[in-house]
Formats: C-alpha cells, structure tokens, sequence
C-alpha cells in the first residue's frame, strides 16, 4: 500500500517531458519492452488526461487475450479513448457470439473485437481430399464466421474481425500455396473470403493480422512455448503491435483520424535549400539515388491526398522561393495540391495555428513532417495536440512513421467515384498483363511509351555529366565530361545536344540517353551516343536519332558522321550505326566511322510519342 | 553475471510489472505471497526475464519455476 502511495506522488510531481518520453513508447517505432514492463505506470499517467469519451469494447477470443486487452488499453488511452472491457472466457468466442449471455447482453458493446487466429481454424484439408471436399471444408470454415457476425449484429456496433495468420511450418513446403490440399493455400481462400464479406457487411472490419504478421516476420509473431504454457496464440513481443494495429481501426471508427498533413519543404520534400540552391540544384526525380527518395515521398504524399488526406505547407522560407519549388519538371506535388500554403518567416508555431484556422480543423487533426528535430521540438512542446513523429533527418524513414502510425486510417473510402476510377484504371491494367504479345513489336505497343527529347537544360546538367561518366556498355565514344564542359556546350551553338527521357505505363524511367553532336561545315560529327541500359530494346535509340536528324535539318546540315571506339565493355554497340543506315566509311583495327546523308532520310521510330523542343 | 547482479535486475522487473517502485523480493517470494502474482502475470514476469537477460526457459524449466529462488537459479544456470 505504501509503494503505490508513492507513486502516486511521484505522479502528481511529474513534469510534461516524462508525459512526452512515455508517450514515445506508444508511437512508431514502438518501444515494445517498455510498454510490456511499464504498461501500469504508462496507464497512470495517460489517465492524468480527464478530456477522454468512454467506450465498451468486447473482445471476444480464441485464445488468451489478457495482455492483448492490457495494452490496447494504453493505446487507446493515449487516442483520447477510456475502454472498458468484457473478455470472453478462453476459447469461448463461437459461443458468446451465438448463445450469447447475460453479462454481454447487459455490456451493451460500442465495438467487439474477435481475436482469432489459425490456431482456431478447426480442419485443414487432408491430402485424400477432392477439390469439392476442400470447397466444403472452406465453406464449413465460413459459415461458422458467417453466424458470428449475424448474430452478433443484434449490437449494431462495429465488428473488428482478425483474418489469419499463416502457419510457421508448411509440410508442403512451397507447393502448400498452390496445391488444394496445402494450409497456405486454405488460409488465403478464408482470407479472401474474409475480405469479401468485409467489402459487403456494413459494420464488420479487418484486422489484417496476415500483413502484421508479415511485417513482424512469421518467426517472431508466434512463440510455440507461449502457446503451450498460456495458450497465447501470438508471441508477447508481437502484442504491442497487434493491439496498435486494432487501435488503429478504433480510434478510426470513433472519428480520431487525422486529417492534414503538414509539411516543411527544403530536405523533406525535396533535397536542398530551395533558396540558397535554386531550382535547378534542389534533389527531385529520378536521376540521383538522393532525388528518388525525395521523388517516393512526395508520391506517397500525392496517394494521401487521393484519398482524401488534406494537404499543408509550413515552412521558413521566402514565398515566391517556395512556390517555385514545386514548379521542377520532376516535383510530383504541385503548388494546387496544397490546402494551405505558409512559407514565411514566422515561427512555425504560430503558423501551424494559421494553417487550421484557414483550413477550419482542430489542431488535433495535423500531422507535422519536418526534418529539423529544432522545429519539432517547438511543436511539441508549443502546441501539443498536433501529431509530430519522431521522423529524424532522412526522407526514407518518413514514410514509416506517416504509415505505421495510421495517423490516416481510412474506415472505408467515402467517394464512390474514386472507386470506381480505380476499379476501371485496374482492370485496364489487367486486361493489358493478360493479354500475351503476338511480336514484339505489339509488346512495345502496349508500353503505352512517351519520351521527351530536348536539348540540354540546366535542370538536368548532373545527371547528363553523370551519365557521361558512368555509362559503359551503351556508348559509343566513351568519352567523358566535367560539368563545366556540358555548361559550355549546353551555351555553344557549334553543338547540337539533346537528351531524352522515357516513360512508359510502368512509371518514368528518368533521363536515360545523351547524344552530342559537333557542327562543321555543315556535317555534325557525333561526338557522344550513350543510352543508359534500363531502357535498352525499346527503340529509344530511333526516336534520339530521329531527333538528332530533325535538328540537323534546322540548322541545314546534311551529313552525320558517327564515330565507334571500342572499349572494354561496349561491343554491344559495334553495330548500332549500321543499324541506323550508316555506310562504313573507315575501320582502323575495332574502331570504324560512318556515314549518313540525311537529305532523305525516313523517321525510324514507330512506337514511341515524342514531345520536343 | 553474479547472483546478486541477476537478483536486482529481476527486482527491477518485479517492480515494473506490479508498479511498486519499493517493492522487495526474495528467493522465498512466491505467488503466495504478492496477491498479484496470478497466472497470467506469471508469464508476464518470465518474458520480461527472457528478454532482459536474453534467455529462452524451455517449457520443463517453466513448470518448475515456482518462486523467485527457483526462477534465479534457472536464470543464472542459462548465463553461465
């Protein structure tokens, strides 16, 4: 008795930060020990809140769930929610559900939550079985789930259902997933069968322990010992994860999701300082390893606001500077898909205040990105409700923390049009992969390619000096650049330079082929043929050289000389520009030069749209 | 590891899992003796030992292991 007085004091003089470490344990990357050897004293402080809506939640299980309860309180707590909970008697989830009993009739739930896993699937089929004895067993397994939800729809409250994990041992090895008999096989039919009933029924949700479990890895989301001893059919590790994950639905259902994502700009959504390296040094697209990690973000972000998500900018920075940023060829947010936009020199407290009073949301419904750990401290400390994860400096970690933290979850998608737009987007897709390809010339076709082939920018000067120093195999004079010799060229009109990138109906594959040809007396000598192999055998080569011959013309030129110098790794190319029509004009050993009249020359390229200059 | 270092580490679990920032065990302490020391923190209290100390009991030492004397030996017999 003496002890807990103590703590309790030692409750009553806590400050705010022991609030704020205990409430980092129950954040995205979980503290998993800690919320398992703490979980009583982290329940006294989130109690401390009193602003919290009380709510009734069964949990109905086929197997121990005691701790599962435990914490799923403290997540749901720390969401604003107080729980009080009825447990099932052990194993005894068919039978609350169907018979029923007094405590639960009188318990008036506002959410069940049936905890089962394949430890309850009861026959797995047996290898005698035939394919209409599998479909009974199947249908046997459903119609047991089928009654539970229909009886228990006499609460008219939200059913949280758990769809299966997979089994950690697999008799059948691989063939388990394909083979009627296998349990790998038998457990995605339920889930899918899960999934349809879900899709259908009004009130009933998924708690998607088959992907929980993945992401945990199989080898740790179930402990045999922790099943024979206690018959917890999850190891004690994984709990904290699944009772986040069911909090995730529930804070869902009683409307805690969040609404807005606000977002700092220089090194969060591009690489750089927008106004110290202008528009054309900032990191956005695809040519730089830096660049896509920033590009994947701002695609993420793009998905969010499809949904429904709602979009901000909170940033120090010049205006004008930061509307520009989102002006690059390559940024995949634009300034429109920003609700609110604060890019000035204000602190961002005050500005964060700004965006959801012009939004007109709570507070409580930001999530703040920044990767400034200065910012996000004044955030948290200065306007607590807002969500600030703790995304540290490097873009490919945001995503984790936006996600894992369902700071999103969605119930349901509310626009039936959206639905729609993607059912017909995804079907177009299917029906193209089905489709199998008489030539493959048909197959080009169906990539549904586009290219741009420009002269050289500014934008691109990097990657087009770093192609020209890492691409081997596809280039024909392996001649290399500093980025002080492209700017000259990209200025000088004895040059006709243009680069191309491609994008097909897989995605873009960023800027991929450089050609760089020399004007004299009105023959261009082609100083630089390179293509970078991602795109090799798509015809990108005709569509440069169609270009190529294009901008000759412009300038009234009527021959091509194109040089080969064999090197170590390009032997691949020997032959392009006898492929491309050219006549031998010279061979000294391996490396030969040739000859284009262009007076008459016919476009090579069939398959790919071109936009140009 | 000595005895005694073992011994604090488990008081501290001890103390974290019933939130008694004084609590005292000893090697005689059992279930009988703590009256929240039922079956399911029980295991409560063997993970958290299994994971502090990195240790996996196999399931003929858990059924042993009925007080805090015996879950020490078990422990210190596994780090040695």
């Amino acid at each position: 008795m003496l002890a807990y007085n103590s703590a309790k004091t030692n409750i009553n003089n806590m400050i705010s930060s022991d609030l704020s470490i205990i409430l980092s344990y129950l954040k995205y990357p979980l503290d998993v020990n800690k919320i398992l050897r703490k979980k009583k004293l982290i329940k006294k402080y989130l109690l401390l809140n009193d602003n919290l809506i009380k709510k009734n939640i069964a949990i109905l299980g086929g197997s121990t769930t005691s701790e599962i309860k435990n914490i799923l309180d403290l997540f749901l707590l720390k969401n604003g929610i107080k729980p009080k909970f009825y447990e099932s008697e052990y194993n005894k989830y068919y039978e609350d559900a169907l018979f029923g009993n007094d405590e639960l009739d009188k318990f008036n739930p506002d959410i069940i939550y049936i905890h089962t896993t394949n430890q309850n699937i009861i026959k797995y089929p047996e290898l005698k079985d035939t394919s209409e004895d599998v479909d009974m067993l199947l249908s046997n397994e459903m119609q047991r789930y089928k009654s539970i939800w229909n009886s228990l729809s006499k609460f008219d409250c939200a059913i949280i259902q758990n769809n299966f994990d997979y089994t950690e041992d697999r008799s059948l090895g691989n063939l388990d997933c394909y083979d009627i008999h296998g349990k790998t096989y038998f457990i995605n039919k339920l889930n899918d069968a899960f999934s349809l009933n879900a899709r259908k029924m009004k009130n009933l949700y998924i708690n998607d322990i088959n992907y929980l479990s993945s992401y945990i890895g199989l080898r740790y989301w179930f402990d045999q010992s922790l099943w024979y001893q206690a018959k917890y059919a999850i190891s004690m590790e994984s709990i904290p994860e699944l009772a986040f994950n069911i909090n995730k639905i529930i804070s869902s259902i009683f409307g805690k999701s969040k609404k807005c994502l606000v977002l700092d700009l220089d090194n969060t959504c591009w690489g750089g300082v927008i106004g110290d390296d202008g528009l054309d040094r900032i990191h956005i697209g695809t040519e730089t390893a830096i660049s896509e990690s920033y590009t994947v973000f701002q695609k993420y972000v793009k998905e969010l606001k499809g949904r429904g998500v709602t979009l901000a900018i909170c940033s120090k920075n010049d205006f004008e500077n930061a509307k520009e940023g989102f002006s690059h060829p390559e940024s995949i947010l634009k300034f429109d898909d920003f609700t609110s936009f604060k890019a000035n020199w204000n602190p961002k407290n005050s500005n964060i205040l700004d965006i959801a009073k012009s939004i007109n949301i709570g507070v409580d419904s930001l999530v703040f990105i920044d990767d400034n750990p200065v910012e996000r401290d004044i955030i948290l400390s200065q306007v607590p409700s807002v969500s600030v994860p703790d995304v540290g400096s490097d873009v490919v970690e945001f995503i984790a923390h936006i996600d894992r933290n369902g700071y999103f979850e969605p119930i349901s998608i509310a626009d039936d049009d959206i639905n729609r737009n993607q059912y017909y987007e995804d079907n177009k897709k299917r029906a193209n992969k089905q489709a199998t390809f008489k030539s493959y010339d048909e197959f080009l076709v169906s990539l549904d390619m586009t290219a741009k082939i420009k002269s050289f920018s500014s934008v691109y000067l990097d990657r087009i000096t770093q192609l020209t120093n890492k691409t081997n195999q596809f280039n024909l004079t392996t001649r290399r650049y500093t980025t002080g010799e492209i700017d000259a060229i990209t200025l000088s009109d004895e040059y006709i330079k243009v680069y191309g990138k491609l994008t097909d109906k897989y995605g873009d594959n960023g800027l991929i082929a450089v050609s760089i040809g020399r004007v004299e007396n009105r023959t261009c000598h082609i100083d630089l043929w390179l293509m970078s192999c991602r795109v090799l055998k798509r015809d990108m080569e005709f569509a440069m050289l169609d270009e190529l011959v294009c901008k000759c013309k412009d300038q009234d030129v009527s021959k091509i000389i194109g040089y080969y110098y064999k090197s170590t790794k390009n032997s691949m190319v020997s032959d392009l520009y006898e492929k491309f029509g050219f006549n031998l004009l010279e061979r000294n050993d391996e490396d030969t030069v040739w000859e284009l009249d262009i007076t008459n020359y016919e476009i090579k390229n069939k398959f790919i749209g071109v936009e140009n200059d | 590891m000595t005895r005694e270092e073992l011994f604090d580490g488990v008081q501290d679990i001890f103390r974290d899992i019933f939130d008694e920032d004084d609590m005292v065990i000893e090697d005689k302490t059992s279930s009988d003796d703590v009256e929240e020391w039922d079956s399911l923190n029980h295991i409560n209290l063997v993970s958290a030992i299994e994971k502090e100390f990195e240790i996996k009991f196999t399931l003929k030492e858990l059924s042993t292991l009925n007080n805090v004397g015996s879950l020490i030996d078990s422990a210190l017999e596994k780090l040695k």
